[in-house]
């Protein structure tokens, strides 16, 4: 564990970007609106489709009437879910080692029935989108509604219509977890705290809608699908697997994607429809979601009610963790990564940070009609931290200890790694205690507290809460692919110097404005030798990229990057072993560095890349007999030795609390977190910023709010509220470094640590300000409603 | 629905003269009329900020505003501030501090921040976010987007001092 950047050896290269801020390379044409996004892709022949979606959560089809529809101005084809299904196979969304996780057929448009409210049932396609929406109005559907099952905590009662007959039961998945002794740890403890945790539903709201541009091309037999994915190849693999083609028939290519945060890295019934109508028109169909679709169709996210109970010892010891967790998740497991994952996350993350050995856990995962969740941005991480630090701070408030301190007396200490979770969860390198006193410090946490109490004497109320968690990150197998899922766990990168000595480098992770692409540069200019204008990444085409899994779980710096550095080094020794044939040296004492050919001890130029590449590619008739410039160079890298590398870090929240009103104030938060090695600082810190924000966004105004009919009451931004510039606070970040040794990067993921632990840092601090009038809440989002409540006022 | 109408205006300094249906909004025409597709649609509604544009000088939503309102009149997008040079220092400052991420919502942030340095002075970090609070960014959390506007206006208030 270092205090700065690492200074590894293998990454101590002549001028190295590694752990340097540089700009992305390719945003200035953001900037001037020269991007490429779905939405703004026109092709010849184009037309474009609306959906006709139901207006219920829960209805059967009578009968689809589209006369009407089919003679209105533009109409191309109108196409119920019966035709559909001739072109579009239907899927379940399960994985094997999910245990017991069952789930229905669901295709890409309803049949019989539709199961949630915004599900697809018709399809128009028209020469504009706005003519498709007119005449998408003149379809008629008669419904037959049925009734619909709202609440997860009673759809499992026997009262409660199950949702798919077939399968029995509204359960769709549950796992217990039992280690250590948790009886006896909740008997000897001197006190047990409880409480009822509640996590809202909400969304991703990517501010560019899903979109898909599909190009079905029978003269060629072939279909591109421009769409905006987070995991191109298992969208190659789905798309022919359900229209009946080869793999090698279909093209996905992603250029600029409008935000993503794992919205997009799933299959979407319409989107799929799409795909199947282009191919049914053979022509472009487009379809870009508008914000009420979005809001209906878009995974939904969390959704969890969990009961915790921890017990603690007067000297603050904790002694046993129990959760019991329900979540619903809608009328399907979503396809292919499944809907299960969520809470499964849950039961493996709940206590994570602790030494505490004894740990009980249950979820269960119910189908309901409201909109399909899924995996979305720290998967199952606000919910575990949420659950574990809420508890934490009672335990703390039940023997009288200030909670930073009781963190420090239970927190895994910085020397006992490698060793695992209660959960069984493996880990190599955590610094929980450097993070903390480096949080403390950051925050003057003692002088906060003591502004606290002198405010308190005033009248001002505030709250200052911790958060410490663990994160997922850089994946191995074990997420998907161990469960039958073809998205692949490992990526590649392939470098190519062209006859100028620049190097082209396309890679399988993608780009959704993370800075995937600047991270790839730095690191094989880096590896390679030199300057990063040299080096010009390309991803997001199947065409035309290394298979390999994309950009989803904090995996592209640390997995596409390790890739790249690999692929570096091979593509310097093939350059170095045609370089010393040409200067008669040994390639052993040569090295590149800022595009030149150089003596590796003295630094010494010796010839330009761009000579050895004209020499290679123009007159390799100079070159002595039985050498074979090979230019082009490619490394895949997936971890193989843990699971998972997981990072660690703590959150601080400072609010002020308006005990009149219930308005809660956000006045600054800081992150430590410690993703290994830290390839780009500014990009981290980025990352982290714009993740503590969606969990802010969590904590304090998103809500998918349901009426009992199962209707979306929240279906607009102006009813769906969201973080907005005016109401954020300033963050501050700092890092400790602890790198994981699977990978000579050392990098770990970085994307999802902001949004893990920044809502259950703003409730600690909340219950924190309210403290003083015995008041707690365990509900996000915190609204001022709740809070008046919770104060006795409501 | 009402039939087209033939509308001239000016875009980016040019003359244009299109037939457009009543019901079609600013931003629609300008992405799909002129393919001017930096101007982007969020929720068309008017509540996320990213099909601003300029309509005689003034930001307004361009889905709030339908093409026909805008004959005779002077539109500029983000194609227009950006070949013009008007605002080259607010977009390296964006690119240097990392003010976006996967830009959709940049060229709209860049005009509202434009409207907000034109009027003077050096407004405090409050001051900009509030003038910023109609803009949605899902990614960068807005800080960035702050840094690189205060940081502007310091530059733009040394220069005319």
């Amino acid at each position: 564990m270092n205090e700065v950047p690492s200074n590894l050896s293998a990454l101590d290269r002549p001028n190295s970007y590694i752990g340097r801020s540089v700009p992305r390379p390719n945003l200035a044409r953001l900037t001037q609106g020269r991007g490429q996004y779905v939405t703004d892709l026109v092709l010849p022949r184009m037309v474009h489709v609306a959906f006709v979606r139901s207006p219920h959560a829960h209805a059967a089809i009578e009968r689809i009437g589209t006369e009407a529809a089919r003679a209105a101005t533009g109409v191309v084809a109108v196409v119920t879910g019966p035709e559909l299904a001739e072109v579009c196979t239907p899927w379940v969304g399960v994985l094997s080692h999910l245990k017991g996780l069952k789930s229905a057929p669901q295709h890409a448009m309803a049949v019989d029935r539709a199961c949630w409210q915004g599900e697809a049932v018709a399809a128009v396609v028209a020469r504009s989108r706005a003519e498709a929406e007119d005449a998408a109005e003149l379809v008629e559907v008669t419904w037959s509604v049925l009734p619909a099952v709202t609440d997860m905590e009673t759809a499992l009662e026997a009262a409660t219509p199950v949702i798919h007959p077939d399968l029995g039961d509204n359960l769709a998945f549950e796992r217990r977890l039992e280690a250590g002794a948790v009886d006896e740890s909740f008997t000897s403890a001197d006190a047990v705290v409880e409480a009822r945790f509640v996590f809202g539903r909400h969304t991703g709201v990517t501010l560019e809608p899903r979109a898909i541009l599909a190009d079905w091309n029978p003269g060629e037999g072939r279909l591109t699908a421009h769409m905006a994915t987070q995991a191109p190849h298992m969208l190659q693999n789905i798309l022919a697997l359900h229209l009946g083609l080869d793999e090698a028939q279909v093209r996905v290519v992603c250029r600029d994607i409008g935000g993503s945060f794992g919205v997009k890295v799933h299959v979407y019934p319409d989107e799929m429809a799409t795909a199947a109508l282009s191919k049914m028109l053979r022509r472009p169909v487009k379809f870009v979601a508008d914000r009420l679709e979005s809001f209906t169709t878009d995974i939904h996210a969390r959704d969890h009610v969990v009961l915790g109970r921890a017990g603690v010892m007067r000297d603050g010891r904790i002694t046993a963790f129990e959760i019991d967790d329900i979540t619903g998740i809608g009328p399907y497991s979503v396809y292919p990564r499944t809907s299960a994952i969520e809470a499964n996350q849950v039961v493996n993350l709940v206590g994570g940070p602790y030494e505490c050995r004894n740990y009980r856990a249950r979820t269960r995962v119910v189908f309901q009609n409201k909109t399909p969740t899924c995996q979305y941005r720290a998967v199952g991480h606000p919910i575990a931290c949420g659950v574990t630090e809420g508890l934490v701070d009672l335990a703390a408030e039940a023997i009288g200890m200030d909670p930073a301190e009781l963190r420090r007396r239970n927190l895994i200490r910085d020397d006992a790694y490698p060793c695992e979770t209660a959960s069984g969860m493996k880990l190599e390198a955590l610094s929980h205690h450097a993070s903390l006193d480096r949080l403390l410090a950051m925050m003057d946490y003692e002088g906060l507290r003591a502004e606290q109490a002198e405010l308190r004497q005033r009248g001002i109320y505030r709250g200052i809460g911790l958060a410490s968690f663990i994160e997922v990150t850089n994946p191995s197998a074990a997420f998907y692919g161990v469960g039958g899922a073809r998205i692949s766990s490992q990526d590649g990168v392939t470098l190519r110097m062209d006859a100028t000595g620049a190097v082209v480098c396309q890679a399988s992770v993608t780009e959704q404005g993370q800075g995937t692409e600047a991270v790839l540069a730095q690191v094989v200019a880096t590896a390679f030798g030199v300057p990063m204008k040299r080096v010009r990444v390309l991803t997001g085409d199947t065409d035309n990229v290394p298979y390999g899994g994309g950009t989803w779980a904090s995996r592209a710096a640390g997995i596409g990057g390790e890739a790249a550095w690999q692929a570096g080094k091979a593509l310097r020794a093939q350059v170095l072993a045609v370089a010393a044939s040409v200067l008669q040296a040994d390639a052993a004492t040569l090295d590149i560095a800022a595009g030149m050919v150089v003596d590796k001890e003295t630094g010494r130029e010796r010839v330009g890349l761009e000579e050895v590449a004209r020499i290679a590619y123009f007159r390799p008739d100079t070159l002595p007999p039985g050498v074979q410039p090979e230019f082009v160079a490619t490394r895949h890298f997936v971890p193989r030795q843990y699971p998972f590398a997981f990072t660690n870090g703590v959150q601080g929240a400072l609010v002020e609390l308006d005990p009149e009103t219930g308005f809660l104030r956000l006045l600054k938060h800081w992150v430590v977190e410690d993703c290994g090695t830290v390839l780009n600082p500014q990009l981290v810190d980025e990352q982290v910023r714009g993740g503590v924000v969606q969990g802010l966004g969590a904590a304090l105004f998103e809500h998918c709010r349901y009426d009992g009919e199962g209707q979306l009451q929240t279906g607009s931004m102006a009813d769906y509220l969201l973080p907005m510039s005016a109401e954020m606070p300033d963050i501050s970040v700092a890092h400790v470094v602890s790198p994981t040794a699977e990978t000579e990067l050392g990098a770990k993921g970085a994307g999802e640590a902001g949004t893990a632990g920044a809502a259950a840092a703003v409730l600690n601090a909340l219950n924190d300000a309210m403290r003083p009038f015995r008041a707690r809440l365990s509900e996000i989002p915190i609204t001022p409603d709740t809070v008046l409540k919770a104060l006795g006022k409501g | 629905m009402t039939s087209a109408r033939v509308i001239a205006l000016t875009v980016n300094g040019e003359e244009v003269e299109a037939a457009v249906a009543p019901r079609t909004h600013l931003a629609d025409f300008l992405r799909d009329v002129l393919s001017l597709t930096g101007t982007h649609l969020g929720c068309e509604h008017g509540v996320c900020g990213a099909c601003t544009v300029r309509l005689d000088g003034a930001i307004v939503r361009g889905c709030l505003v339908l093409a026909v309102q805008a004959e005779g009149r002077r539109v500029e997008t983000i194609e227009g501030v950006s070949d013009s040079g008007e605002i080259a220092d607010l977009q390296e400052a964006f690119v240097t501090r990392n003010a976006l991420q996967c830009g959709y919502c940049t060229p709209a942030m860049l005009l509202t921040a434009q409207d907000l340095l034109l009027a003077g002075g050096v407004p405090d970090r409050d001051a900009i976010r509030d003038h910023l609070s109609g803009n949605y960014c899902r990614c960068t959390g807005y800080e960035a987007i702050v840094d690189a506007i205060e940081q502007v206006a310091r530059a733009r208030a040394g220069r005319v001092a």
